[in-house]
């Protein structure tokens, strides 16, 4: 029953990233071409209330639901890693103008071309997970 | 909008494009609630979760994952879909996309038109590139996406792991992984997209 609170925020979500229009192609070329402050903005927010949200959690020692502290996994520093895969992501990110959350949302709007986006993620996923040990990491 | 009367109406001013720092404002909330409910903000990792679902785990250790850890991502994204859902049906925007008329005039020299009322097209998806009904369409989805999926599980992490979750706990590769999100984006947008468009 606890994935029914996962799914209102999920929905939450979806209305979210529809009515601030960072689910269309057109606001991220338009970030990538630097002629709009709208995607900086909505991700610059985000970063910083985040930022602010995360502090006083872990500084007022707020328990989760689960019981746990609030943490976050460190990622090994990987230099080479990060670059690498972060731009592939990106001339992806840039191609169909939007990353996985709305891939999703879009389909919710009534996009079907996103089935074959979400499949092409899928099977860049699965493709990672064969030649992962090959990839310098 | 006037807020005087009856000229006012809940609907229409939830209906207009939400300002950035609104939107902003609203991901940190989610990024919040999701930290609270004791989960971490990140979307990529369904595509994985597909993969295993589909029996990938056999073959290759990476994908051999416990599902029943990863049914709260799978209900998140499905709310996404049904959030888009219900925003077209009922906070539907009367314009298209406001974006810039500097990209809008570019676009154009490229032979990308932008629609000018939201009868010729809502500016979310150019369909004219992306559809099923041309091969170069099907290719560029599944390539994009593809490249998404895969720079996603190799860096760990997509948007919502890394811009918005990684940044906001200070975390350095999450900042080196959000470079080279630009050093691609800037790279496909300025060379490579030209180009495909001019095939």
């Amino acid at each position: 029953m606890k994935n029914i609170s996962f799914f209102t925020v999920g929905i939450f979500f979806g209305i979210v990233m529809t009515k601030s229009e960072a689910i269309s192609w057109f606001r991220i070329h338009e970030m990538f071409r630097f002629e709009s402050f709208h995607m900086y903005g909505i991700i610059g927010t985000a970063v910083v209330l985040g930022a602010a949200a995360m502090w006083a959690m872990k500084k007022f020692g707020v328990k989760t639901l689960r019981g746990s502290e609030v943490t976050y996994n460190p990622m090994k520093l990987s230099i080479r890693r990060h670059i690498l895969a972060g731009s592939i992501f990106g001339l992806g990110w840039a191609l169909v103008g939007c990353c996985p959350g709305p891939m999703y949302i879009l389909l919710g709007n009534g996009y079907f071309i996103m089935i074959l986006v979400l499949l092409g993620a899928i099977l860049g996923t699965y493709t990672y997970g064969l030649v992962m040990d090959k990839l310098p990491h | 909008m006037e807020l005087i009367g009856n000229t006012f109406s809940f609907w229409d001013f939830v209906s207009q494009p939400w300002h950035w720092a609104v939107s902003g404002a609203a991901i940190a909330l989610i990024l919040a609630i999701l930290t609270w409910m004791g989960r971490s903000f990140g979307v990529s990792t369904t595509f994985r979760n597909f993969c295993t679902m589909a029996g990938a785990g056999k073959r290759t250790p990476f994908f051999d994952i416990d599902l029943k850890e990863e049914y709260w991502r799978i209900a998140f994204v499905l709310g996404g879909i049904l959030g888009g859902f219900l925003t077209v049906q009922f906070l539907h925007s009367p314009q298209p996309v406001g974006i810039s008329e500097s990209t809008i005039e570019y676009l154009g020299s490229i032979g990308i038109e932008y629609p000018n009322s939201d009868k010729e097209g809502r500016g979310f998806v150019p369909t004219e590139i992306f559809n099923f009904t041309s091969i170069k369409g099907v290719i560029l989805a599944l390539a994009g996406g593809f490249l998404v999926g895969f720079g996603a599980r190799y860096g760990d992490g997509c948007t919502s792991g890394h811009a918005i979750s990684g940044l906001a706990h200070l975390q350095l590769p999450s900042l080196i992984t959000v470079i080279g999100f630009f050093i691609g984006g800037l790279l496909m947008t300025h060379l490579l997209f030209p180009l495909l468009m001019g095939l």
